[in-house]
């Protein structure tokens, strides 16, 4: 049987998370000034990003798959797994604003890393505005197939790179690592990692379901 | 001395300490986890439903 029709993963997913829900309360974590117990939520709005990389990591290789096979399957796995990922998107934006406000003092601070998130999301907008706005199948899954292997390069960059180059609010930039000895100790990531496992089979999982209804639709479609 | 100082001014920051040792903090946990359970079981039953409408395919 297909990956994504297995239960196994979807098992072990929910299981994590009330894992990192019990031990995220519960396990100790570094005491520091201004963060107090607020650094417990690394383990929610972190993962929030890591499940919109898995899902648009998918995505983008089921676009280069669509290119090389013109199989109709591949750009609805592409085009579902990018709209899971803006979603999981919004979910980081918006835990992200109201740490902000208790950590930072801001929703928005104008940092780097909010800044590019912000251009990014736009860029991945654009991407479903670009599909809606041509009628022609074969034409949209062609061009919005491209458009996205130039997106996700883009992102990467704008998230992950260019903030760690200049001075921001987030750790790991402007010099102080990430996850380093400062901010966070091993008792953090024994939660934390398994977070990451967890939140991204469950974007894989969000991403499958919808691929699933889009493409009983298609074939409905395609008989009629 | 120096690692007394260290660790009067790590307890020095406040965390939620009496909410720990009130066990008020597993009234959190309890609620978390029975609305994410819940979430789960929703999103198994939508899951089942739908190879349930793939196999009358």
């Amino acid at each position: 049987m297909k990956f994504i029709y297995q239960t196994w993963w979807k098992v072990l997913a929910v299981v994590i998370i009330f894992y990192t829900l019990v031990a995220g309360f519960l396990l100790g974590v570094p005491r520091l000034p201004i963060l107090h117990e607020t650094i417990r939520n690394t383990y929610f709005h972190v993962p929030m990003w890591i499940a919109m990389f898995t899902v648009f990591t998918i995505s983008v290789i089921y676009s280069i798959k669509y290119l090389q096979s013109g199989k109709e399957e591949h750009d609805l796995i592409a085009v579902e797994a990018a709209n899971t990922g803006i979603f999981f998107f919004v979910l980081g934006l918006i835990t992200g604003m109201l740490w902000a406000k208790y950590a930072w003092g801001e929703y928005w601070s104008n940092d780097p890393k909010q800044n590019s998130a912000a251009i990014a999301f736009l860029l991945y907008c654009a991407y479903l505005v670009l599909r809606n706005s041509i009628d022609e199948e074969q034409k949209r899954a062609k061009i919005s197939a491209i458009y996205n292997i130039f997106a996700f390069p883009v992102m990467v960059v704008l998230i992950m790179v260019l903030p760690r180059l200049t001075d921001s609010l987030h750790p790991g930039n402007g010099g102080n690592p990430a996850f380093g000895k400062l901010d966070m100790d091993d008792r953090m990531r024994i939660v934390l990692y398994p977070a990451f496992i967890a939140w991204a089979l469950m974007a894989v999982w969000i991403a499958t379901i919808r691929y699933r209804i889009r493409l009983i639709e298609y074939k409905k479609n395609a008989i009629n | 001395m120096l690692l007394c100082f260290v660790a009067v001014k790590a307890q020095a920051v406040e965390m939620a300490d009496e909410m720990r040792s009130s066990g008020k903090i597993y009234v959190v946990i309890g609620t978390i986890v029975i609305v994410f359970a819940g979430l789960a079981i929703y999103l198994f039953s939508i899951d089942r439903r739908l190879k349930k409408i793939e196999k009358e395919k």
